[in-house]
């Protein structure tokens, strides 16, 4: 940090991390605004948010979306605004792992904090998701290249297979050169799992549709047909479950292949089977992440195994523990009878706007209209639209109200949980400018406002 | 300055040998003094039993593993749910509460202090946020350290002093209460998916048992003077003929105890108090572990009564409840914490129907009625994994009333009715011990010199129930004594009527009790745990420790302890 309050150097994040932090003030909006005969105009915060509750009080049937880009102490207050207003509570669980959450519902799940894998597990399965993209530091700090009490590090392992795809380069480049031609080594035809699968250290599998860089650091990759991982799923379970398949191959990949993995499998000390958004948001959705967890259900009569979801934003996690231990549901929540229902497909976001039920929207820390289906980014922008976010984005374009706040992090401190259900506390490393409320602030200051109004009416 | 008093009820507090006595009580900022001017506000609580309020040394209501085990079950919450009104919040139930609802219910039954036993300490956040968005009482929570490594290897190294030290810096990190061990050395083998069948069995890749880690405990905690004593969920629960571990664990520390005070509390004893070699031959381990504890003073027991509902287990025992997931084929969730512990979480129905759950029905209430001292054997349910604590009414009528435990009787499964101690037992707890069982021995199993009793000086945490034994006997009319637990006509917590008639009259937030404890060498410690951080966890040791100002209303007890 400099004399400027800025931020110049940002250690111990990862590409993503640090961008965060460096940049993160370049494209913020200064000011409140409203938006007056299509124009968005400059407002102050007292009018911002005034306009906010009295649109909040008016709607019957407002939507207040968003939530895991910000603190558990602003999710707290706003739990208790969609419930002052009558509203639908939803984050972002609903377009990402949400059929994770009616996995889990309908057969529970076997899964650990991520210290736990750093330690103990020597199997590790990265399921249709790439953390050396998504996750960069993922890899390093809890499966393949961390060091745990009983589980050391397989850099190792890694360097030697750059080192081995290296020497193969350049004997490929000596040989053109000597042979005055093109010289191609012959393409690799491995039969079943490579040896390296075989050996007691740590291993690493990767499961997708295309090879990823993070395929590329494992000792494995199996290349899943599109669509198929259900497929996939339970015809592990059969073997894993001893039974047989009457077929050459499933997903595309040989049955003797999955033979030998069912049994690296059943014969690790530990596993963990990581799965991301290409397993929940494909053809199958949550029954894919049924079929996923009871696998690793199956696996625990034998041995042990763990899974876990690979979530994205930074507190999503936090969005729905707040949700649930004040509500008693993680993600589509209907507060409107007063009391809280929850019936995913009905009560989601994206379900009430494709209806065109909402009559307001309310978006905190997040930006739906770029990631909701047309129709109902479309319906979002028809009525009412308040937009509690810090940036500019195509939901703050659309937005009647901006009220930006403090970055959480950044500029105010708080609660986030991490993917393993890990709280971690949010500091504040600069001051924000001047007149910069906090996200849990102005839901405060919305809720007395609210309030207020209410009891005008009355 | 606010004054009220209570007048005319019929008083009943043990702490203080106060028995049935028509008396009034004087209340003035939330404190219980001797007199109250003439203004001050009156209950009339004339033909009412006035008791301290409601203490529950034994109940999981926040933290990681209630909240997931909300998040698993949308079915439980659909069929009970709280509306918003004026004054309240709205939630659901029913055997997992939602934070605001389980407040609000604990007061209308007349509770006011709440105990959480179980926190991993890396999660210990995430409790203490919960905590803070439970209203209506006070209440504290205990870290799991039964498995951590930093005790497993003082513990194996002889270095209890040592271990006591690190747990006191534990204690202060995670704002918790007491040491809690649960399955000790059993979480640990779970990590790999095993797990210690005996107090003898040796703990992987440490070498040390169960029996080891319970005596260093046991010894941290008398060092540490810590107000309650060491919290403990035995090795082998819910298992056949488990009852033998109980008592190698009671008895293995026998020899620690000072001066006739307890040394161990030995939680939800229910589960582990079973006889027979298998699911098929279960019987009671009643009459055996209540002879021991007749016949000795160092441990106290809580009840962990089962009721006959759906309801959800869950608990820091990974093995425990991987075993019962193969038992019902019902969803299971494991989440296993680093360095700390584990847990897991399986919805269960106890059925009347079913020999072992009728059989577990009645032990817990055959080892509350042949304890002949109340002040050792406390009523929970290990909520919500013997049933909700909604049920508490339930309990009270069925230990004050034969009648109301015949009505049962005459229900269930009848293997387990003719097996069953309970037709022979005529005990009725009076009300006085009820008192016991329900407040005033929950508070001082507790240490919580200010609560469970109406002595002058103590919380104004007070319960009035509209029974009244003079004209009625509540043995006989257990159904009007039940209704009249499940809805106090007042309940008054920190000297503010919070309930009256069995509804909300004003939410209140109360207090998080933790346990400050004075090492003399806090630093050494600090720089021991700092160098191993990063080895053991994946968080940076700045971000361990719970910050000040992080609790809604912390309540700091500080003891100076013998290191």
């Amino acid at each position: 940090m400099d004399d400027n309050n800025k931020i110049i150097e940002a250690r111990n994040a990862c590409a993503m991390g640090a961008a965060k932090f460096l940049n993160y003030s370049t494209h913020r909006t200064k000011t409140p605004l409203i938006r007056k005969n299509g124009e968005l105009v400059e407002a102050t915060i007292d009018e911002a948010i005034e306009k906010v509750a009295q649109i909040l009080v008016d709607a019957h049937y407002p939507i207040l979306y968003g939530w895991s880009n910000t603190s558990c102490e602003a999710q707290r207050v706003g739990v208790e605004l969609a419930e002052e207003v009558g509203g639908v509570l939803d984050n972002t669980s609903t377009v990402c792992h949400g059929p994770s959450i009616l996995g889990v519902q309908s057969v529970g799940l076997s899964s650990a904090t991520l210290g736990q894998m750093r330690h103990r597990a020597d199997l590790i399965i990265y399921w249709a998701s790439n953390p050396w993209d998504a996750h960069p530091r993922h890899p390093e700090r809890y499966t393949m290249f961390s060091d745990g009490r009983f589980e050391k590090s397989s850099w190792t392992n890694y360097l030697s297979k750059l080192r081995g795809e290296m020497s193969k380069k350049k004997i490929q480049r000596a040989s053109n050169l000597v042979l005055k031609k093109d010289f191609c080594f012959a393409p690799c035809q491995e039969e079943g799992l490579p040896y390296s699968m075989y050996t007691k250290k740590r291993r690493t599998i990767v499961v997708d549709v295309r090879k990823t860089r993070t395929a590329d650091a494992a000792d494995c990759f199996l290349q899943v047909e599109p669509g198929k991982d259900y497929e996939l799923l339970q015809a592990l379970r059969v073997l894993v479950n001893d039974g047989e398949l009457d077929v050459d191959e499933v997903a595309g990949i040989p049955v003797e292949t999955l033979e030998d993995l069912t049994d690296v499998m059943v014969g690790c000390k530990l596993g963990i089977l990581f799965f991301g958004l290409g397993l929940t948001m494909s053809k199958g959705k949550h029954r894919n992440i049924d079929a996923a967890i009871s696998l690793t259900r199956d696996l625990n009569n034998r041995t042990k195994f763990l899974i876990m979801p690979m979530r994205g934003h930074y507190n999503v996690t936090g969005a729905d523990i707040v949700s649930t231990w004040q509500t008693g549901y993680p993600f589509a929540v209907d507060l409107s009878n007063g009391y809280p229902r929850y019936n995913p497909g009905e009560t989601s976001a994206v379900d009430i706007l494709c209806r065109d039920e909402a009559d307001a929207t309310l978006v905190i820390a997040s930006d739906p209209v770029a990631h909701f289906p047309r129709a109902a980014s479309k319906n979002i922008a028809k009525h009412p639209l308040i937009a509690i976010d810090p940036e500019v984005t195509p939901t703050t374009m659309l937005a009647d109200v901006i009220l930006p706040p403090a970055f959480a992090g950044i500029e105010a401190e708080g609660t986030a949980y991490r993917m393993d259900h890990v709280p971690l506390p949010l500091k504040k490393v600069v001051e924000p400018p001047e007149g910069f409320l906090s996200d849990k602030e102005i839901l405060q200051r919305i809720l007395q406002k609210v309030r207020e109004l209410k009891r005008d009416m009355n | 300055m606010t004054e009220l008093i209570i007048k005319n009820g019929l008083v009943y507090d043990p702490l203080n040998r106060i028995n049935g006595e028509k008396m009034d009580i004087c209340i003035r900022d939330g404190k219980i003094v001797e007199a109250v001017k003439d203004k001050a506000n009156v209950v009339d609580a004339s033909g009412m039993v006035v008791m301290p309020g409601g203490i529950d040394i034994h109940s999981h209501i926040a933290g990681g593993e209630v909240d997931s085990a909300r998040l698993l079950r949308p079915e439980d919450h659909v069929k009970d749910v709280e509306v918003k009104t004026a004054l309240t919040r709205s939630g659901v139930g029913y055997s997992l509460p939602s934070t605001f609802t389980t407040g609000y219910r604990y007061s209308k039954m007349g509770y006011t202090t709440v105990m959480n036993p179980s926190m991993a300490p890396l999660q210990a956040r995430h409790t203490h946020e919960e905590l803070s968005d439970t209203p209506m009482i006070d209440k504290a929570t205990y870290p799991l350290l039964g498995d951590w490594w930093f005790s497993l290897e003082h513990i194996r190294d002889g270095l209890i002093k040592e271990n006591a030290a690190h747990i006191a810096w534990m204690l202060k990190a995670t704002r918790g209460y007491a040491i809690k061990l649960v399955n000790p050395g059993g979480l640990e083998a779970w990590g790999f998916g095993r797990n210690v069948h005996s107090i003898d069995d040796p703990v992987p890749n440490f070498g040390i048992t169960p029996r080891e880690i319970i005596r260093g405990l046991c010894k941290v905690n008398t060092l540490l003077n810590l107000p309650h004593t060491i919290h403990l969920h035995t090795n082998n629960l819910g298992q056949p003929g488990n009852y033998v571990t109980a008592l190698e664990s009671m008895k293995c520390v026998e020899d620690l105890a000072r001066e006739d005070r307890p040394v161990m509390h030995i939680t939800h004893i229910q589960f582990c108090a079973f006889k027979g070699e298998n699911w098929g031959n279960l019987s009671s381990g009643a009459e055996e572990i209540s002879n021991y504890i007749n016949n000795h003073s160092h441990v106290t027991l809580d009840m962990g009564q089962v009721v006959f509902s759906d309801t959800t287990t869950l608990t820091a025992d990974g093995p425990f409840q991987y075993g019962l997931y193969h038992l019902t084929g019902n969803k299971w969730v494991n989440h296993d914490v680093e360095t700390e512990t584990s847990g897991g979480i399986v919805p269960f129905t106890y059925k009347r129907s079913s020999a072992v759950h009728a059989t577990q029905w009645s032990i817990a209430l055959e080892i509350a009625l042949l304890i002949k001292d109340p002040w050792k054997i406390l009523m929970t349910t290990d909520h919500p994994n013997g049933g909700p604590f909604t049920s508490y009414p339930k309990i009270m009528a069925w230990l004050i009333s034969k009648g109301a435990r015949e009505k049962v009787l005459s229900k269930i499964n009848k293997r387990a009715r003719k097996k069953s101690l309970l037709p022979s037992i005529d005990r009725e707890l009076s009300l006085y011990e009820l008192a016991v069982v329900t407040r005033a021995g929950q508070a001082k199993a507790l240490g919580l010199k200010q609560k469970g009793h109406l002595g002058v000086g103590a919380d104004a945490d007070i319960a009035v129930y509209n029974i009244n034994p003079e004209r009625t006997d509540p043995a006989k009319k257990f159904v009007a004594a039940r209704k009249a637990f499940n809805r106090a006509a007042y309940t008054i917590k920190s000297g503010q009527i919070v309930v009256k008639d069995g509804e909300i009259v004003k939410p209140i937030f109360g207090k998080t009790y933790w346990v400050d404890v004075k090492t003399s060498m806090p630093q050494d410690v600090n720089d021991d745990i700092k160098k191993k951080f990063r080895e053991y966890w994946t968080v940076e040791y700045e971000n361990y420790p719970i910050r000040e100002g992080f609790l809604h209303a912390p309540a700091p007890v500080t003891v100076k302890a013998e290191v």
